[in-house]
This record gives structure tokens, sequence and C-alpha cells, in this order.
């Protein structure tokens, strides 16, 4: 039996449970012997003017060794690299430190070093920069109307306009909507969150000659290294990950913070370190979403959907970096799951004094899928129709796959109404509207609401696809190492790469190394985001141990003096054997030993280039509504996620848990809130609303597999399913609970307060 | 997240502490479990030169039997509190409204005399001694005093406690017959109360403390005047945010808060008397 498809524990673990993880800031390494600590000194000020910074008390604190500017920072050390190359106007550009203004509050201004981090935090506290505010744009409609402007220089808040690319379709001259009977139009707000990753940013450096060996807690290891030159031409470097704390997209590129600190250990001729707190990973690094959308959608009275229009503002933050071009992923996957004729989209990102925005899981989808499911809800309450009928009327069929929308996302493979039909029978629909009938019938307080939605995402985007890099190599032992250019911070690549490995080697996984997150170690690669990885770095195991399955087999031909074509590697058990006569084996250690001896070296690499995939699913919430408070409970929580072939339902149901955890935290208890002035209010864990087992129910998993005909494991990407369908499900529920009040849209996150005023308002 | 450098004393006694605030003023601060000033050290927004640390003084850790009240020494831990045999026959509204702070970890830090001397309005513990009508005991240079827990909370985190002065012991009056209830609401399980309702019903009058309703821990004084005349718990309800100068924060505007406190103040009356 293949390994393929079973519940394989994860080989991360007893590690994890026993000893426990090694994360940057637990790295002893003889290299590092004698480190210096970094403090930097964060602007209090959301947008200012510095007109003088004086460091001389701080200067002549104990154990501090220097104080490092903007002005400190020599013409060779450049600034943040763009996200995207051509983009932005270089003017939005990042600096390492700010560079006369400071344009949020926690950006870097200071780097104070010292020899302790508690002589560096005293010396920071003794830094006086001087301030002149400036006038602030922290709504994003307020930025987008340019009534006080971030960047002088360019002369609008405006950074990236989708349309004006050709990334977006614009607004037509055509009304698309003169032939609906019904038309509704909702402007929609998708909130700050925080990513929130147990471990925050962590550094630890040192130069060996002219050579940088920098460790870091990261997604991408070979993405930071690519990231570097752009900073520090011609650098020659060493990225190494140790176990890292999970990232959620926060940790992709460089941060002003990690990118200084080969600038600092060269110019202190130390090793330097440096870990952020809490506080500084909640107001420094940047946040997730941020959208204000307006959602028209129109169509017939018996609920047939004929035209789409999502307009969308995103917020970018300070800075122009990855967050800006998030838009445009709403953009494509704004038709959601169904079959609209029309679809008009218009996308522009501004920037706005608060943290940059950045990847959080999701990035731009679960926007779109929270745009087209509250747009269909308001859509068929206007029409008087179930909005599960409605979902079901325009759903794309099954056999419409592949399937392309009208302003030309190309969907693989499908299967949405099967999930649909599956959640709603797997949570009990029909007994849910009873009962909900019921309680509205003796006018219980609590009262029942039922929220569906049905996504689809992009995973592995941008389109039309991706690459990640593998080599498998067979020890002179006969085992195997697996390199990968993927990098695990939670996904378990040790574990799932080592399946499909196996499945090819018909090795035991235990004879099978992952190794990840060291640059020498791994000659190229991509990184860890977007789900991307199994379907590329996956796939990549997957060719290179076919291929080394290959090159054993002609080692096994001579040994077995037979000819290649008649030799099998029988899989079940790693034996070679002629076909038809398996009693007369040769084993991967006889292979390897032969090889070894005759100096050959077993071993096979190379990238895998993939279309993207789309996977999807449905989700049936059910939230309990206090109509006295506004208070909210949620007891049952179902879903169907299909993404593809399911390698490992351990890790899969895992990346499941953990999505619809963040899904539902965003709708209910999580925002990152800054007040009028840019001041962050919600920077520590006692604030910030991170949610935690005791406000979930048990999660229903209902499992689906509809391969992607796209990569040869047929997998889909699973990280972010779960943040995708829950937040529009939750909110679905909490409007449906009250939609016999006349109630049809709640911005989340839900509040009780919000709640309450809406049912008081109503 | 590093706090400013502080001397750290380790006080073995009582008077070993008080000796150590009457070397050092208003410089000390008194630290005990520690889940309120270690934060705001860490955060430098409390940045005290000496830390008496009274966590060790075991004399302090005791839940007595003493007649016609309960006697608990300030330093006994919110689990001990909780778990208390003798709480829980005696003085259940207490054991149920500690088994509400925080979570288990901060539970086996925190200590009852470490929340009640903090003073803060969106602690749990002290609207429970408002509902009891509490006795404070405090020691000092001048020996020890008894604080009606009515005059014992003057301020946004100021009590009656002198700068060199220690509580040592919370006197709760038994009330194994009386009707009782704890309402918190709060949206996350650890979080403080958004706000909270400490009632207590015996022989037709009521003790009823509110959390996060004001600057300091708060009695409801209208709505026990009204339970006092006969009025049902709905009608007294009706006047529990009455006399309240709650503040608006990122959970809940003024107006939202005293609606809260009228539902809660009502669910929790209808609880106690039910």
């Amino acid at each position: 039996m293949s390994i393929m498809g079973t519940r394989v524990l994860r080989k991360e673990d007893p590690k994890f449970l026993t000893e426990g993880a090694t994360y940057t800031a637990d790295v002893r390494d003889p290299r590092l012997e004698g480190a210096a600590h970094v403090h930097f000194v964060r602007s209090t000020f959301a947008h200012a003017k510095i007109t003088s910074i004086d460091i001389s008390d701080a200067a002549s604190m104990p154990g501090v060794l220097g104080i490092c500017t903007a002005d400190d920072i020599p013409e060779d050390v450049g600034t943040v690299p763009a996200a995207v190359p051509l983009f932005p106007p270089s003017m939005m550009n990042r600096p390492l430190l700010a560079t006369g203004t400071a344009r949020f509050v926690g950006e870097p201004v200071v780097a104070v070093v010292a020899e302790t981090p508690t002589q560096a935090a005293d010396a920071a506290d003794m830094v006086f920069v001087d301030y002149e505010p400036l006038p602030v744009a922290i709504d994003i409609e307020d930025a987008n109307a340019d009534n006080n402007i971030i960047f002088d220089d360019v002369g609008t808040n405006t950074a990236v306009d989708f349309a004006m690319m050709g990334m977006a379709t614009g607004i037509g001259e055509e009304d698309i909507f003169a032939d609906c009977d019904v038309v509704v139009k909702q402007r929609i707000i998708n909130h700050k969150t925080a990513p929130a990753p147990l471990e925050g940013r962590s550094v630890a450096c040192v130069w060996e000659g002219e050579k940088l060996i920098i460790w870091l807690s990261s997604q991408a290891p070979h993405g930071f290294k690519g990231a570097l030159p752009g900073v520090y031409e011609g650098i020659d470097c060493q990225v190494i990950c140790p176990d890292v704390g999970g990232g959620f997209g926060q940790k992709i590129g460089g941060t002003p913070e990690e990118l200084i600190m080969p600038h600092l250990s060269r110019v202190y001729n130390r090793p330097m370190r440096w870990t952020e707190t809490r506080t500084e990973n909640f107001i420094g690094i940047g946040h997730g979403r941020a959208q204000v959308q307006y959602a028209t959608i129109g169509g017939s009275s018996d609920g047939e959907i004929q035209s789409y229009r999502l307009e969308v503002i995103g917020d970018s933050g300070a800075y122009c970096g990855l967050g800006a071009f998030l838009p445009f992923f709403t953009h494509i996957m704004a038709a959601g799951v169904y079959k609209i004729p029309k679809i008009e989209t218009a996308a522009k990102s501004v920037v706005t004094n608060t943290a940059p925005v950045l990847a959080y899981r999701g990035a731009g989808r679960p926007e779109a899928t929270a745009a087209i499911e509250r747009a269909i809800d308001i859509f068929a309450a206007e029409c008087g129709l179930s909005a599960v009928e409605v979902r079901r009327k325009n759903l794309i069929p099954a056999d419409a796959f592949p399937y392309t929308t009208p302003h030309g996302t190309e969907y693989d493979s499908g299967a949405y109404e099967t999930s649909l039909d599956k959640a709603l029978e797997a949570a009990d629909y029909q007994a849910l509207l009873a009962e909900q009938a019921a309680r509205r019938e003796r006018g219980d307080r609590i009262q029942l609401g039922i929220g569906v939605s049905v996504y689809v995402e992009i995973t592995g985007g941008p389109a039309p696809g991706g690459a990640e890099f593998a080599r498998v190599h067979i020890t002179p032992e006969g085992k195997a190492q697996i390199f990968s250019g993927a990098f695990s911070h939670g996904q378990s690549h040790a574990t799932t790469f080592a399946m499909v490995a196996a499945d090819q080697l018909g090795m035991s996984i235990d004879d099978i190394e992952v190794v990840q997150g060291d640059t020498d170690k791994v000659p190229e690669g991509t990184g860890t985001f977007a789900s991307r990885s199994l379907q590329f770095g996956g796939s990549a195991v997957y060719d290179s141990s076919r291929e080394v399955a290959n090159q054993a087999r002609e080692i096994a031909a001579k040994l077995l003096e037979a000819d290649a074509e008649d030799v099998v590697l029988d899989t079940s058990t790693g034996a070679f054997h002629v076909q038809g006569t398996p009693a007369v084996s040769k084993s991967w250690a006889d292979v390897a030993a032969a090889a070894a001896n005759d100096g050959v070296t077993l071993q096979h690499e190379g990238s895998h280039n993939a279309n993207c995939s789309y996977p999807f699913g449905a989700h049936v919430v059910v939230a309990e509504v206090d109509t006295e408070t506004g208070e909210v409970t949620v007891p049952k929580i179902v879903t169907c996620d299909d993404s593809g072939t399911i390698l490992n339902p351990n890790i899969i149901e895992g990346q499941r848990h953990g999505g619809i955890a963040q899904g539902i935290a965003q709708a209910l208890t999580e925002e990152f809130v800054y007040d009028e002035d840019g001041n962050p209010v919600t920077s520590n864990f006692a604030d910030y609303g991170f949610i935690s087992a005791a406000e979930l129910p048990s999660f229903t998993l209902v499992p689906l597999e509809t391969p992607t005909p796209n990569n040869p494991l047929g997998a889909k990407g699973i990280g972010e399913s779960g943040a995708i369908g829950s937040t529009p499900a939750l909110q679905s529920a909490v409007v449906n609970a009250l939609s016999h009040l006349g109630i049809r849209h709640i911005d989340i996150p839900l509040s009780p307060e919000r709640v309450w005023s809406a049912i008081s308002d109503s | 997240m590093i706090p400013a450098a502080f001397e750290y004393i380790r006080a073995d006694s009582a008077d070993a502490a008080l000796a150590a605030l009457a070397e050092h003023g208003d410089e000390a601060k008194l630290l005990a479990g520690g889940h309120s000033l270690i934060p705001l050290m860490r955060f430098r927004l409390a940045r005290p030169e000496v830390i008496v640390d009274v966590g060790r003084v075991d004399d302090l850790k005791y839940i007595n039997d003493a007649g016609d009240h309960l006697a608990i020494g300030a330093l006994t831990r919110h689990s001990d509190v909780e778990t208390s045999d003798l709480v829980k026959a005696e003085a259940p509204l207490l054991s149920a409204a500690t088994s509400y702070v925080g979570d288990p970890q901060v539970r086996h830090r925190g200590t009852i005399g470490g929340s009640v001397a903090h003073g803060d309005p969106a602690s749990d513990i002290p609207s429970v001694l408002l509902a009891f009508r509490a006795t404070l005991i405090a020691q000092g240079p001048g020996g020890t005093r008894e604080i009606p827990v009515d005059d014992f909370f003057q301020g946004f985190l100021e009590t009656d406690l002198a700068p060199d002065e220690i509580l040592t012991e919370i006197r709760l009056p038994k009330a194994a017959g009386a009707g009782w209830s704890f309402q918190k609401f709060n949206r996350r399980a650890q979080d403080w109360a958004i706000v909270g309702v400490s009632a207590l019903v015996q022989n037709g009058t009521a003790g009823i403390g509110l959390v996060n309703m004001d600057s300091t821990p708060v009695r409801a004084a209208a709505a026990e005047a009204a339970v006092a005349s006969g009025a049902s718990p709905a009608e007294a309800a009706e006047s529990a945010a009455i006399g309240c100068e709650p503040t608006s924060d990122l959970n809940a505007s003024v107006e939202y808060r005293q609606h809260l406190a009228r539902v809660l103040t009502r669910r929790a009356l209808e609880e106690a008397t039910a």
C-alpha cells in the first residue's frame, strides 16, 4: 500500500514536544560569540518631520558601542528593495531608518548597539528625537482623497492603480447593470489584522571576511538572500533559518530591521543580534487585509446573477511594499465560484500613515471571497430568496472546467456544488433551519443564524504559476537526502516531502532526511508562502526521486546482470529485481554501495515549474446571537475544503484548523486598530483579540478531493482555505440570525457593541 | 520588554516588608503575584526604584474560619481561593468569581491581595468584596487598621493604603445561605471584563459590585436601594448604572457599558433570587 494519503505522524513533533524548537534567538554558534545587541528607537508619531536626534546622553551609557541614524548609513547601503520590480515609484521606497520624515508609529528611526540587550534598551530610552508633527492619513478613503499627502514628491497617496496598469478591467462605458431586474450595492470593510506568529522577527549575523552569515526567522531563506543584494550590491552571503515559529505571510521578504543588521555588524565589527519584542511585532512589521470595497451585483428577480462589479481600495501602509499589490489578487478572484456573465473590477492601493500592509494568510483572495459572498447574501435578500439557493443556481458547474472567468482567470478543476452539498449535509442544514424558525417563533433572546460561504482561491500565484527546487541524493548507505528550496515554518515538509520521495523510492520515511533553510546547503529555492510548497516543492521532489530511481535501476541492472529495461523498482519494498523474478533482488544499500564503489553519485536536482491551482470549498458556520447584548458565540463550524489530492490528512486538517481559527478570529475578535492620530491601540495580546480555543467549537471537517491536472501530485494548496471561507460564513451567520429584524449587513469584526448597535438601530 | 533597572528586596515577613517600605518610601513597590506590576514594568510604564517582593511571606497565605466571617490572607493565591472548600461553602460568590480571573497560570501566580491593592476597576475580585461589604486589614508602622471596602478604592489605581502600609487580610462576612451570582461579560475567556457584576442577596437586601463601570470598583447603590424597597430584579436593574461614570474604550462606549450594567445586573439578581 502506498504511503500517500495516509495519516503519517509528523517527523517534526518528537523534537518540538521534547527538547523544543531552536529559534534564531536560541542559536548558539561559535561564530556568534561576543555578539552585540541592537535596540531600535521607533517613531512615536504617525507622520512627522524629524528635526533633530540627540544621542549625546545615550552614547555615554554603559555598554553602548554606537548609535546609528539615517545620516550614518553610507550611500552604498541601499533602501528596502521594491516588492515588485518596476513598481512602485521609487519615491515611495522605504529607507532602512526613517530619513527626514517618519511615516508611521513604530518606524525605526535610530539603531542603538550595545553589549547586552538591556544596555541597548536602556540607552534607547536616552535617545531624544525631536519631531514636528505633520497631518496624517490613517483612514483608507481619507488617504485616497489625498487630503493629506504622505510623499510630497509624488503628490498623491495612490501607490498603484491597477486598471491603469491593465491589471484590472476598469469601469467601462457600458452600464453592465442596465438589463438587471435587481441591483444592490454594498460598502464592505475588510479591516486590518495582525499575523501575530508566536515567534517574532529575530536576526543574528556575522561577517567572515567578505561573506555574511545570517540567521533569521523567515519563510523564505532564498528570498531573503535574493533581497540582500538590493541593499548591499554584490554581497556574498549564507542565509540560515533554524526552526521558525510561524509566519502567516509576515516573514517573506526582508524588513528594514533585518536588512540593516549586516551594516551594523560590519561597522562595529562584531557579530550582531536583534530579537523583537511582541509590541514591536505588532506595531513594527505590518498587518494584513485592509481594504474598503464597494460591491455591486445585479441579476434577475429569480436569483440569476448577470453582472458584478467590485471596486477595491487597498491600504498599502506607509510605504509601497508587497501590500500595495494585494488588490490585484482580489481582482483576479473577484468572480468567486460563480458563473457571472459580466464582471468589472477597479482596484487601487494607497499609502497611509500606518505600518506597511503585508501578505497575511490569503493575501488579497480572502478579501475577494468576502466581497462576493456578502454581495450574494444581500442580492438574495433583495430577491427574497434563500442565499443557499441563489448560490446553487449560480455556481460554476462541475462539467465547465477548466473554466475561464469573463475577466480572464483560469480555474483548473472544481466541484463547487458537491462541496456545498456535503457541508450542508454534515451541518444538518434542515434541522438548523427548523431550530432557527422555532427560536424566531418563540422570540428567544438567543437567536440562531446559519452562514454559508463557497469560495475558490488561487494558490502558488500569481498566475500563471511558479517553481521550486529540489535535489534528491542517495547516501552511500542507501538512504535519501532531500534538499528543498521550500522552507517549513510549521508546514511539515520533513514529513510530507519524505512521503513523496518514499512513495517513489520505496524507502521508509525514517531513511529520508529533508534538508532546508540553509542557502549554502540548498543551492536555489523560492520559499514557503501562497500555499505553494507541496504543489511546486513536492512536485520537484517527485521529479528528482523518479530520476534518481532510474539512475539506481541502471546500477541495479549491472548487479543483477540484466538489461536496465528489464529491471524494476518495487516501491512497496524498495527492492530492485528483474521483472517477474522478485526472489532475486538488490536493495538500496546494495545499489548505493555499488555506486559509491564505481564513483557514481546517485543524485538528481531541478526545479519543478507548474501552473497555479485553485482550491475551493464550502463553509457552514452557525452563530448564536444574544439579542440583548449583541454577544456572538459560534456553536458549530462545518467545512468541506478541497485541496486536490490529499497527501497526509493529519497535516491537511492541521492547516484547515489553523486557517479556520484565524478566519473566525477576523470575523469575531481580531482587529488591529489605530486611533485617528495613527497611534496603535492594540499592540499586545491583552488588547489585540487573538482568538483561543475557548472561543471556538470543535470543527467538523468534511474531506473532498478534486485533483488538479497542473502538477503530478494532483495537489492544490491548503494553507489559506480555512481563513478564506470561514470569515464570510460567520459574518453571514450573524446577519442571518438577525435578518428577521431587517438587518442585511454588519461589518466585521462582529464586536458585541457593533452587533448590539445594529439590533438597536433596526 | 526589558524593565528598567531596579533594586530587588525579598521580604520574608510582613514586618520585613514594612521595614523596606519605611526605608525606601514611595520609590518602592510591593510585588506579590506580579501579574499587574510586571507587565507595567516591562512596558516601562512603571519604573520603581525598589521592588519589595512579598511573594514568599507565607504568614499571609491562609483562609480561616473566624466565626462570623472568613479571614483570607492577602497573599493567598487565586487558585487556593478558587478551590477552597471553606470559600465554596461560606462565600461561593468569591469562589465562582475567582474562577474567571485570567487563566489557570495567572490564578496560580496572582494573589487576592495583589488584585485588590492594585485597585483596578477592571478586576473581578473588588466587585465581590463590594457585594460582601468586606473589611480590609492594613498593617503599617503604627500597627493595623480596619478599612471598610467602601472606603478603600479612592481613584484610578489608587487605594486608601499609605505608601508605608501593606494589605494583610480580607474579611468577608459569611454568606452560606445567601443567593449570589457573578456575571462577567468579555470577548475572550482570558480577557478583562468589559462589564461585570457581583451580586449577593440575603434577607431582602442586595450587595451589587460592578466591574469596569467607573474609575474605581463601584457599587450599584441605586439598584441595591431598589431591591431593599422591594423592586423586582428587572426593576432594580434599571438603575444599575446610575451614578456610574464608565470610560469609553476599544471594547465599549459609555452607553454600551451602561446598557451592559443594566442587563447583567438583572441577570445577576434573577439568578441570585431564583
